[in-house]
């Protein structure tokens, strides 16, 4: 089998030029998504019988939810991938896809509180869904902690990829505590094998929050790949260039 | 895929593979303990253990919630089908509190079988709808409800 574009793949040079090209349009995309998904969820959806508006929250906190489980299977995955064949790019990613996880799933526990106070009468419960998901924010600081924990970069960069792939087990935990055991949570509105038990018209906007979401996750995990793709590249040549013709043309300004 | 490379793949198999395993042991070890409450029924067969605190949730039972006019003390019923279980409480409850809804109720279940509640919580279900929606179908959907949860 040809590997050749694989390798291709995993050049930060190659990663770094291709989304220079393609970050702008991608981020386009994404406030747009974000920005309809918001007006039309927040302002036009229709509010909820019994919740009221206070179910608005959803179209934060599944969103953010679905892309904290999500970025944790693509941490794991380049965490592997950089194990196997020791791809520095992976690696990279596999840094770069910690901290942005790690927000989104505090932004799925914090809006849960939130929601969780008017609708239950409390902010935190320690049921199945949301231990668990706490426990994949501690997964994501684990991952960040190994990351700062050793000089070696190499013994890092291992270290990390293992505990993310130890880690991945509690993803789908997380996605079945609310069937395996009896949760304060409610079980899952959107459904993989039958249709939404949610009214299209609060469903729709809900759907355009998800893919904003997407593309924001994809465009933060490229613009911190960046920057861990210069910091480890910068001794060489390409990076040089880069800094130089940058300065220079600063210098050109002045 | 050289043999150095098919040798680390089986590597992380083998961490994922044994990550799987002890969570499996562990999931399988908790079993119904990590469950977040008791069903009515699991109290009345005497699962659920006496005198200590623990959480019971079930469907409230249409017209079940009664209320002392001196205090904040009331009492309500649980259901989840089979049997039915006595909830008292003192205090205030959550706005989406209601009957023929869930919710769980948190407190020590005492020798006559009556669950002696220090916090009740409400529970949502995972459907969203606009309110005239359900007010079209809220017939219906009542009597569904009412068939799910066993009471004519």
């Amino acid at each position: 089998m040809n590997w050749v574009w694989f390798y291709r793949l995993g050049s930060p040079l190659w990663f770094y030029q291709t989304t220079t090209r393609w970050l702008p349009w991608l981020s386009l995309l994404a406030f747009m998504l974000l920005a309809t998904g918001l007006v039309w969820g927040l302002g036009f959806a229709p509010q909820d019988a019994k919740q009221g508006n206070s179910f608005r929250i959803i179209y934060m906190h599944v969103p953010a939810s679905f892309l904290a489980l999500v970025g944790y299977f693509l941490m794991a995955a380049a965490g592997a991938i950089g194990l196997i064949w020791k791809m520095k790019l992976s690696y990279m990613v596999m840094k770069a896809a910690a901290p942005i996880g790690a927000a989104l799933t505090f932004l799925a526990l914090f809006t849960g509180a939130v929601w969780g106070k008017p609708t239950w009468g409390s902010y935190w419960v320690w049921d199945a869904r949301i231990t668990s998901m706490l426990i994949l924010l501690f997964l994501y600081f684990g991952v960040l902690a190994l990351q700062y924990a050793f000089h070696n970069e190499e013994a890092s960069n291992k270290a990390s990829a293992v505990l993310a792939l130890v880690g991945t087990v509690n993803i789908p935990i997380i996605y079945k505590s609310v069937d395996w055991w009896y949760t304060l949570h409610q079980p899952s509105t959107i459904k993989l094998t039958s249709a939404p038990s949610m009214h299209p018209d609060m469903f729709q906007p809900l759907l355009v929050m998800i893919l904003g979401f997407y593309c924001f996750y994809v465009v933060a995990l490229c613009l911190f790949t960046r920057v861990e793709i210069l910091r480890r590249e910068r001794k060489t040549t390409w990076v040089g260039d880069l800094i130089g013709s940058s300065n220079n043309a600063v210098e050109g300004e002045k | 895929m050289n043999n150095l490379r098919k040798q680390r793949l089986e590597v992380v198999l083998l961490i994922i593979v044994a990550g799987a395993l002890a969570s499996g042991l562990i999931i399988y070890m908790l079993g119904q303990n990590a469950n977040y409450f008791y069903t009515p029924s699991q109290i009345a067969r005497g699962e659920a253990p006496e005198g200590v605190f623990l959480r019971a949730g079930g469907m409230v039972v249409e017209g079940s919630l009664v209320r002392d006019m001196d205090s904040l003390a009331l009492e309500f019923k649980v259901t989840d089908g089979s049997s039915v279980l006595v909830v008292q409480h003192t205090g205030i409850l959550p706005d989406l509190f209601g009957e023929g809804e869930a919710a769980i109720a948190a407190g020590k279940v005492d020798q006559n079988l009556v669950l002696q509640a220090t916090e009740v919580l409400a529970k949502h279900d995972e459907n969203y709808m606009p309110p005239e929606v359900a007010e079209s179908m809220s017939e219906a959907y009542l009597d569904k409800r009412k068939t799910a949860a066993g009471i004519q």
